[in-house]
């Protein structure tokens, strides 16, 4: 792969990361939130295959191969089926209104560059400096936990936080060893199907999946 | 040699298999246990071998036992006999047999047998977040609305807070990378041989000691820590309190190491200090005005996670082992003290500390192991809480840490009168019947009903039994009662573990 290529896929695959995370931020319908979830995950699976065949690592597009069966199929199926069976269609009375979040994730955008500052120095090459773009996608996952309402779309927040930091590795280091990166997959998509579990039985038990429900532990 | 570090691992896993497919039979109700008596055989072992023979390693070296490995095991075994035998169930109390709930608390000792025996930084991570997926049915596991809210907060705090360590684990492999030796082993990152470049191993080491804090229930990352481990039945609450919170701890000791190898130690003393503090101060304020007597030892916990905090903060031989010994120490009474809050909620129904009155009337076996237990969390001798705590104020001391210790001593005082004054509410005093909540709904006026909030869950309380129903009630303090004398004689004896101790710490401090 020429050199001009690998940052063009870089820079589309790192851009797409970006936009799709900034959207979860004012998009309060789920399912839609849910499909631009998959598209995420399918993006970090194509920068994983492009940092693969750039490095000519066969074991970096197996796990390219996996990170696109579970960010990009398993997951957002798992999620799409809970919103189904749950009948949450769309957040309500969102707690910050959309021009706020968009305003809150840009700054938390800025705040990831400028916070990936050393980690870009130390770290030479082009996929090193769209290690912001990780970071920013941390940070936005932060935002979606904090600001949402649903169980679901807080565990929109957790997974993408959690592609924030798969980007961080694979960007820094082409991603963490290989047995390493099985157990964090298999982790990530256990507490996910948790996570869905209880949201059926926070659907049972109140009713609903709004978190505000949750006030009855308390000091 | 080498199969000593896989028993640990691969018997828990088989016999929880074996009691998730055969869920329906009786002998999956103490296998839990039989396992956790070998992790404790197992902890032992390797403990002397290493003392013998040096680090034990498997797997090619992802797998490795030394000092430390094997004094966290032994403590992961001896609290884990300690709240599972305590957490049978009489024979008049047992239900159907659940294996799924044994199988569970069999990956959990996994998981953390996993994460003490890994030399690999991403296993110890996967290990860790491996005891939330294992948790959080546990947690969830009496299924009221009260428990699946404790278990949703306890899962996302925790997956969160340990992501946080994992993106500071995958910054420590960039830097490893970045000098041309990529590893994740902690031996090697420990040594200080690679010359990582500062900057980047200051935010690694930050970020994760700061997502294993959150792990580890230090203060301001604790809010999951009450309500979970008040919600969780009593033998998980207390092996998540009694040794759960001191695995976090362990991994911290790890990275606190590789920070220290590569920036001195003063980096990482002020935020661990500040977390220490901070977690003495929430415990006490909470502790003070708490109603609930679960979520009392809760924060009892977050109180010595605190303590603990501040003894890795100081480093050094003499608070490391300090902490070392105080994890095994809280762990065994912070474990009895679970079984017997368990029991007294078995009894009366309530967790309400105001409705628990004259216990020592009541339940004399019962409130006989309460204060006991009590004045061992409070740090009197002889218990053995009392002889670390000293050795960490002392090395405070010795370290110009006075101020600090300081304010730790006040804050102790505090708790001091915080569990003082709720126990002896509980215990001593005439026993009172508690007025029928003026909320409870028609219907409910057969005598008093003390869970006003969970009364459409809750089964109604049982009025209190007297030890007399119990044929076998003296035979059930057993584990609550050598739990606490070995806590006891810990303290007086701590010599023959004394080599055993100077080693684990001097693993850590091998790499200053």
């Amino acid at each position: 792969m020429s050199d001009a290529l690998f940052s063009q896929l870089l820079a589309t695959t790192t851009g797409l990361l970006l936009v799709t995370a900034v959207v979860q931020v004012w998009r309060y319908s789920l399912s839609a939130s849910i499909r631009v979830l998959a598209v995420q995950g399918a993006a970090l699976g194509a920068l994983v295959a492009v940092l693969g065949i750039e490095r000519g690592d066969a074991e970096v597009l197996v796990v390219a191969v996996l990170v696109l069966a579970m960010k990009a199929v398993a997951i957002p199926w798992a999620l799409s089926r809970t919103a189904t069976a749950t009948g949450a269609v769309r957040e309500q009375a969102p707690l910050v209104n959309p021009t706020a979040a968009l305003l809150a994730a840009t700054a938390l955008t800025v705040l990831a560059y400028v916070a990936g500052l050393p980690i870009v120095a130390v770290l030479e090459g082009p996929a090193a400096s769209a290690v912001p773009v990780g970071l920013a996608l941390v940070l936005i996952g932060f935002l979606v936990l904090l600001t949402r309402r649903s169980a679901l779309a807080q565990l929109i927040g957790f997974v993408v936080l959690d592609n924030g930091i798969a980007t961080t590795a694979f960007l820094t280091s082409g991603g963490v060893p290989f047995v390493v990166e099985l157990g964090v997959t298999l982790d990530v998509l256990l507490v996910v199907l948790i996570l869905r579990v209880l949201t059926s039985r926070l659907q049972s038990a109140h009713g609903g999946i709004d978190l505000d429900e949750l006030t009855e532990l308390r000091d | 040699m080498t199969a000593l570090i896989w028993i640990p691992l691969l018997l828990p896993v088989i016999v929880g298999g074996a009691s998730w497919w055969r869920r329906a039979d009786g002998w999956t109700r103490g296998a839990d246990l039989a396992v956790a008596v070998v992790a404790l055989g197992v902890g032992i072992a390797l403990l002397t071998a290493v003392h013998a023979t040096g680090p034990i390693t498997a797997a090619t070296g992802a797998l490795r036992a030394d000092a430390l490995s094997a004094w966290l095991l032994l403590t992961i075994g001896t609290v884990a006999v300690t709240a599972l035998w305590g957490g049978l169930p009489t024979r008049a109390a047992r239900t159907a047999p659940d294996g799924r709930y044994t199988a569970l608390i069999c990956l959990f000792l996994a998981a953390m047998s996993l994460a003490v025996l890994s030399d690999n930084l991403g296993i110890l991570w996967v290990a860790i977040e491996a005891t939330t997926i294992a948790t959080a049915f546990l947690v969830g596991h009496h299924q009221s609305p009260r428990s699946l809210e404790a278990a949703w907060k306890y899962v996302v705090l925790g997956s969160v807070g340990v992501a946080i360590a994992f993106l500071g684990i995958v910054l420590l492999y960039a830097s490893t990378v970045a000098a041309g030796t990529p590893t994740l082993s902690w031996v090697q990152l420990a040594e200080g041989g690679l010359s990582l470049d500062p900057d980047l191993t200051r935010i690694a080491v930050a970020l994760a000691v700061l997502g294993f804090a959150t792990k580890a229930g230090l203060a301001p990352m604790h809010s999951w820590l009450p309500d979970a481990h008040s919600q969780a039945p009593a033998p998980v609450s207390g092996l998540m309190s009694g040794v759960l919170l001191s695995v976090a701890l362990y991994a911290i000791l790890r990275i606190q190491a590789i920070g220290d190898a590569t920036l001195g130690p003063q980096f990482l003393r002020g935020l661990l200090l500040a977390g220490g503090l901070l977690s003495l101060a929430v415990a006490a304020a909470m502790i003070l005005a708490q109603r609930d007597y679960k979520r009392m030892l809760a924060y009892s916990s977050i109180e010595h996670m605190g303590i603990m905090a501040l003894g890795v903060a100081i480093g050094g031989p003499l608070a490391t082992a300090a902490v070392l010994l105080h994890m095994l120490g809280h762990g065994l009474v912070k474990a009895a003290m679970f079984v017997v809050a368990g029991r007294i909620l078995a009894a009366g129904g309530t967790t309400r500390t105001a409705d628990v009155t004259g216990l020592l009337t009541r339940r004399p076996d019962l409130a006989r192991a309460l204060l006991a237990g009590t004045a061992a969390l409070l740090g009197f001798p002889p218990f053995v809480l009392f002889f670390t705590e000293v050795a960490i104020v002392v090395a405070g001391w010795q370290a110009g840490l006075g101020w600090a210790m300081g304010i730790a001593l006040f804050l102790l005082l505090v708790v001091f009168a915080g569990l003082a004054r709720h126990v002896s509410a509980m215990t001593l005093g005439p026993p009172v019947t508690v007025d029928p909540p003026v909320a409870a709904a028609p219907g409910q006026d057969h005598g008093a009903h003390p869970l006003p909030v969970d009364s459409h869950t809750a089964p109604l309380p049982t009025p209190w039994r007297e030890p007399a129903t119990e044929p076998a009630a003296k035979h059930r303090q057993a584990p609550v009662l050598i739990a606490l004398a070995a806590a006891a004689i810990l303290g007086l004896m701590a010599s023959p573990l004394a080599a055993q101790l100077r080693e684990a710490a001097a693993v850590l401090a091998g790499a200053r």
